[in-house]
């Protein structure tokens, strides 16, 4: 019931008269959806209303039939899972295991349960061996995996990604973007700020694009990529192999290795299609 | 200059060497790209070049590790910064904490030099019209978001004009928009003869703006030349890293011999594949 997530001509302002957000509407569903734009354009203010962390100035969020501004974050939590940008504004406890059964502790499941669950979050982010080591003596990469595991392990039906492959290398980032699908294809809402556009293009299925507090494009990212006015707006650059594709003036938009080489053969060398 | 001659280091109580055997030179002015998996060494060469490895992690180093002429492992720290700048992964780790402003902020560095003032605004003025953070100067640095604050971290450093800059995933928390500005700041850097050593995951970029391309895999350099070189090696996924996006659909589109190189930018993706439809169209 809660994994839809309106939000409804949305405002929000830190200081008066300088208002962050300026009329978003957005409706969340399952699947999975980037958020891209630049700096500064309101996409980590739009998070934090997902759960009430912050609340609108005007307009209204509803995460399924729940009001943010009626209800507390520590409610919303048991639907709405947010990773942070920075693990360590989110990490504080001193053995990786606690800190990863906080959460799902914290909503509410058995001691048995949540210890099934972080162990297979951790699992799932290859950090298995690593439970009883304090946070703050692993690297950063590690730790912004743990931090992802602890939210996976409250199994919400919203999970909510803020810039998930910062320092994470080759082998990181896929495995997140694996992650952020098996997620979509299990029906949850996924949504996440994203600033790798080849990460963005390769494993989402619908890509918001903000600029100065409104959205400016949204929609599947064939379309939103390359629609070239709206990403100058959004102050972003398409994937490579859109900006290849581009250079090469294929129709065709393609968004993974496969798709390149396959509309490439099928537009510039026909003879040498089979 | 850099010239590092087979260097190994071991952090405190441990029995893996961090970094084996590394040599290499980087010319000065040169832009030297440096990849490779967590964990395989990139931030522990970073701070050997810096001189924080050894004077500061402290643990056992053999070797030699020269920069402009200094040997780092037996300077003091306060000698090797005036030669070498170091912008962190983090700007929080950097920033002072200290300063109202940004423009206080990028002058703290420049007064403990002894700068005088006049030069100091100007150096100020250069610095943040480089890297586009002139709107941002009266802004208190921590009101920022995460990517001008790297900005401003970055400026920091570069208002001292160090000969030798090292970068350790300076564009990690950086938008699109963000991350162009610092690699053309790292164009502008090199064209005013600065050395510049960057570690980065954005193979893309780096492909474009560095002169070469060194590959880590467990402490050890498994590889450093030309991008086209670099990336045209058979080993790549062995040593956990891969080539850039165009070199990847280009190498499988055109599947021949690419011992001579291969295309590893746009620019010469495109220019490499639209040879490649004359040459089987006829």
């Amino acid at each position: 019931m809660s994994k839809t997530i309106k939000v409804d001509e949305v405002w929000f302002s830190y200081s008066p008269g300088q208002p962050v957000l300026r009329g978003v509407t957005i409706t969340f569903t399952p699947g999975v959806t980037a958020i891209i734009g630049e700096n500064g354009a309101g996409k980590t203010t739009l998070m934090k209303l997902l759960n009430g962390l912050l609340t609108p100035s005007k307009g209204s969020v509803l995460v399924g039939e729940l009001d943010t501004r009626e209800h507390l974050t520590s409610q919303l939590a048991k639907y709405v899972g947010i990773v942070f940008q920075n693990p360590d504004d989110q990490i504080f406890k001193s053995k990786v295991i606690d800190e990863v059964m906080f959460g799902p502790l914290n909503i509410g499941m058995s001691l048995e349960e949540a210890h099934r669950r972080a162990k297979a979050a951790m699992a799932e982010l290859q950090i298995t061996g690593i439970e009883e080591e304090n946070p703050y003596d692993l690297s950063y990469p590690v730790r912004k995996r743990i931090a992802i595991a602890s939210i996976l392990a409250m199994n919400t039906e919203v999970v909510i990604f803020d810039e998930p492959t910062i320092g994470q290398d080759i082998a990181g980032v896929r495995l997140l973007g694996k992650i952020v699908t098996k997620l979509g294809a299990e029906g949850k809402t996924v949504i996440s700020i994203v600033h790798d556009m080849n990460f963005a293009g390769q494993f989402f299925q619908r890509i918001i694009s903000m600029a100065e507090g409104q959205v400016v494009a949204d929609g599947k990212p064939e379309e939103v990529f390359r629609d070239w006015g709206g990403l100058k707006r959004a102050h972003v650059s398409p994937p490579s192999l859109v900006q290849l594709a581009d250079a090469l003036e294929l129709k065709q938009t393609p968004l993974t290795e496969e798709q390149f080489i396959k509309y490439y053969c099928q537009e510039r060398l026909p003879k040498r299609n089979r | 200059m850099i010239q590092i001659e087979r260097l190994t280091y071991y952090y405190p109580h441990q029995e893996e060497p961090a970094l084996k055997e590394l040599t290499f030179t980087v010319q000065q002015g040169e832009s030297v790209g440096i990849i490779g998996l967590n964990g395989a060494g990139k931030s522990t060469l970073c701070y050997a070049i810096m001189g924080l490895v050894p004077h500061f992690y402290h643990g056992t180093i053999s070797g030699d590790l020269w920069v402009n002429g200094i040997n780092v492992p037996d300077a003091s720290l306060g000698e090797v910064s005036q030669h070498v700048g170091l912008v962190f992964q983090n700007p929080l780790h950097q920033l002072s904490g200290s300063k109202a402003t940004v423009k206080d902020e990028i002058a703290f560095g420049l007064e403990n030099l002894g700068m005088p003032r006049e030069k100091m605004l100007e150096r100020i003025e250069w610095v943040s019209e480089l890297l586009g953070i002139a709107s941002l100067l009266h802004r208190n640095p921590f009101s920022l978001s995460g990517g001008q604050m790297q900005r401003v971290a970055i400026a920091s450093v570069l208002a001292m004009k160090p000969q030798v800059i090292v970068m350790d995933e300076p564009t990690s928390q950086l938008d699109p928009a963000g991350t162009a500005e610092v690699f053309a700041a790292i164009e502008a850097l090199r064209k005013e003869g600065i050395t510049t050593v960057i570690v980065e995951h954005k193979i893309e970029w780096l492909a474009e703006h560095c002169n070469r391309i060194a590959i880590l895999a467990d402490g050890e350099l498994k590889a450093i030349d030309l991008p086209g070189k670099v990336f045209a090696q058979p080993d790549l996924h062995e040593w956990g890293v891969e080539p850039p996006v165009y070199t990847r659909v280009y190498q499988k589109i055109a599947a021949e011999n690419h011992s001579s190189g291969v295309p590893t930018t746009l620019k010469d993706t495109v220019e490499r594949l639209k040879a490649y439809e004359q040459n089987n169209q006829g």
